[in-house]
């Protein structure tokens, strides 16, 4: 598609592949992200979906119904990018023996539980294996589907079931990992950092990037959870929209080993402004916490800062 | 025209797999079973096959693997020792209840710990309640037979049940024998070609595979694994019959040794069966009416037979290669002594673990476990012990 001529409208008019009458909540991010995504496959194009264990599974394939248009594959949590590596193959071989003629593009979708912890190593071997796939990971900071446990895509002073509030606890006490970056380490054709927000243009542009670039490709996508974040399901828009504006999740890609950022803020917001949409960051608010918010406006500021360095060392 | 070859339990298995030429090997190295996937290597390397190999990072991703390949409605394959199965635990029940007919060439090894590579059952008695069809081999020649006649039987429509093959690490794995190898034409015009109904890479028809399913289905689904394995009990016969009549070699659940008589056997599996059967041999010499049944086939169980064969013995010894820990005994005793239950009651029975990580049983060692047995009819049956050791050094 020509990013010059893009229409959201014309996008959004693109047969749907992830039929509605799933099971996934009001205002979850999940299912909006995985829209997204696949309106740039090319309608001509088959698919193989595949999906870690995670609220996405269990929401859209409970037996005997299925939301996928297309062929559907989940075997367990944290072995999805092995199982689309098995799949992807088996379709190597078929088209080697000339057994099938369609052309087919596999998506893996999974949580940051399926995908920063327990699914980790199986995504890394597959990434470097260069298997022809994209994996998205939609982020949404906990494991959401067993109710809200820390991961390590949790960020500082997060307020999850296990790294609960309390008298004597502010929450989570580490920083998020940084997964992107350790994805992009693995030198792989495509990696990129991105949200649905606005037109919709970035991430459209990126999974039509990745879904038709030739090997490994990863996308770390924002995904607001409502249960876990606590919010009002019709902030959703509006909390992605804050996340990039205070660059607490920049949008950038990695193409080929160049780095490029994406979208600069022209004022940058303060974290306070995206912090205090989401109860899970009501704690923070207490006069005796202001210090810890200053520490997290710190990080965000250091890989603000590392993340321009990157891409501008690569203009 | 077969031919007479030297090699190793590996080799035959990997020139089986040559044969076979499966679509997708997915595997990841693990001592006795390494040199499975590094023939494959090369097999494709010399475009003697043209398998995708998919050298993956964990045993984990191997079972993965396989199973992504195998919902793609190709042929799927690994292999795989002692800790590399303990890894593909969780996703050998997937394979199994997603009925994905992988085939697995499963080398025998010792569970850790403490760590140690050589053989006995415990890591594939561990997955014996996994959905998975279970074929043991004596040696070399037995483990390419099994494997020849593994895909007929795990992709039979019927069936639709993942296979493991699966010989003893070293002994049968490293140590070189004489086998019949195949012609390869007529390997593959047994083996036949695999065309599944239903599949992920069918652009007519979108499929589904590994939904969430609460309790309102899940029970039918494990009812039809039931049946499944059930329905394999005449397929595995059937593939068996085949095959002798292609190849002349005769296989059946289990193979009896000098039973037709035999007041004095022992029940056991793979490799150490040839040790027994010289035992056999020279109590037979002695006048001692001693026999010996070797499983074959441990999933699925062949209950009914087993305790037809075993209606004129006095006194048994079924000997397990792995422990279990269970408080009544191992595996296979566990397994013969429901079997004989209300089929053949009345044999003294003893269930006797041993070779454990390796530990050899010599010709005189089978001798002395029938020497028991004769001493083992007249004991009364509430003396008998459920499980003893055999083998181990003597307590200090």
């Amino acid at each position: 598609m020509a990013y010059n001529t893009y229409s959201l409208k014309e996008v959004a008019n693109l047969p749907e592949r992830l039929a509605p009458g799933h099971r996934m909540c009001a205002g979850c991010g999940a299912t909006v992200g995985v829209r997204a995504v696949l309106r740039a496959l090319h309608p001509e194009d088959h698919a193989v979906i595949t999906n870690a264990t995670g609220c996405l599974e269990v929401s859209t394939c409970t037996y005997p119904y299925t939301s996928w248009e297309d062929s559907y594959l989940h075997t367990a949590f944290e072995n999805a990018a092995a199982t689309t590596s098995g799949a992807v193959a088996a379709y190597k071989a078929k088209k080697k023996k000339g057994q099938l003629a369609e052309n087919y593009k596999f998506i893996t979708f999974g949580g940051d539980g399926g995908t920063y912890d327990i699914g980790f190593q199986s995504l890394s071997g597959a990434m470097e294996r260069g298997t022809d796939m994209v994996y998205v990971c939609y982020d949404n900071e906990a494991y959401m589907n067993t109710g809200v446990q820390r991961s390590s895509s949790t960020p500082l002073y997060a307020d999850t079931t296990t790294s609960a509030v309390g008298t004597e606890s502010v929450g989570k006490l580490q920083n998020k990992k940084d997964l992107t970056v350790i994805i992009a380490a693995h030198n792989i054709p495509y990696v990129a950092q991105t949200t649905f927000f606005g037109n919709f243009k970035d991430i459209h542009r990126k999974a039509e990037t990745a879904i038709y670039t030739e090997g490994a490709a990863f996308i770390n996508m924002f995904a607001p959870c409502p249960r876990g974040w606590i919010y009002d399901e019709a902030d959703l828009m509006n909390i992605c929209k804050v996340a990039v504006d205070s660059c607490v999740w920049p949008l950038f890609e990695v193409v080929g080993g160049e780095w490029v950022l994406n979208y600069e803020p022209k004022h940058k917001l303060h974290v306070e402004e995206y912090l205090r949409l989401q109860g899970r960051f009501k704690h923070l608010f207490k006069p005796e916490n202001a210090h810890l918010i200053d520490q997290i406006q710190d990080e965000i500021d250091r890989s603000w800062e590392e993340l321009k360095l990157r891409s501008a060392a690569d203009m | 025209m077969s031919k007479r070859a030297n090699m190793s339990g590996n080799e035959a298995i990997s020139n089986a797999i040559r044969q076979i030429n499966p679509d997708v090997v997915g595997a990841f190295p693990i001592t006795p079973s390494t040199e499975i996937p590094q023939y494959i290597s090369k097999f494709v390397a010399d475009d003697l096959i043209d398998t995708e190999f998919v050298a993956v990072e964990s045993e984990h991703s191997a079972m993965s693997v396989c199973l992504g390949a195998s919902a793609s409605g190709v042929r799927a394959m690994t292999a795989t020792s002692s800790c590399g199965m303990a890894l593909m635990y969780e996703l050998l029940y997937v394979a199994a209840s997603d009925r994905l007919p992988i085939v697995l060439a499963a080398v025998n090894r010792a569970l850790t710990g403490p760590i140690n590579i050589n053989v006995d059952h415990s890591d594939t008695m561990g997955a014996k309640d996994s959905g998975w069809i279970q074929i043991y081999s004596e040696n070399a020649q037995e483990a390419y037979d099994n494997m020849l006649m593994a895909h007929r039987i795990a992709e039979h429509p019927e069936v639709m049940l993942p296979t493991m093959i699966c010989q003893d690490g070293f002994v049968t794995s490293h140590a070189i024998g004489n086998i019949l190898l195949e012609d390869d034409d007529k390997v593959k015009a047994f083996v036949g070609t695999y065309d599944p109904e239903k599949h992920i890479l069918n652009p007519e028809e979108s499929v589904g595979v590994g939904p969430y399913s609460i309790g309102a289905y899940y029970m039918e689904m494990k009812i039809a694994q039931f049946r499944a394995m059930e329905n394999a009990r005449k397929v595995i016969s059937d593939v068996s019959s085949d095959f002798e009549k292609v190849f002349g070699r005769k296989y059946g659940m289990f193979e009896e040794y000098e039973m037709a008589d035999a007041e004095l056997a022992i029940v056991i599996m793979s490799s150490a069966a040839g040790t027994a059967k010289d035992a056999i041999d020279n109590l037979r010499a002695r006048g001692v009416k001693a026999g010996l049944i070797k499983l074959r086939v441990f999933r699925p169980f062949p209950a009914a037979e087993l305790a037809e064969a075993l209606k004129g013995v006095k006194a048994l010894a079924i000997m397990d290669r792995s422990d279990g820990f269970t408080g009544n005994g191992g595996p296979l005793g566990s397994e013969v002594k429901g079997a004989l239950y209300g089929r053949t009651d009345g044999i003294k029975t003893i269930n006797i673990v041993f070779g454990l990580g390796g530990r050899d049983v010599t010709v005189e060692g089978y001798e002395e476990v029938y020497e028991n047995l004769e001493k083992l009819k007249s004991t009364p049956a509430e003396e008998i012990p459920y499980c003893i050791h055999l083998g181990q050094r003597e307590e200090k």
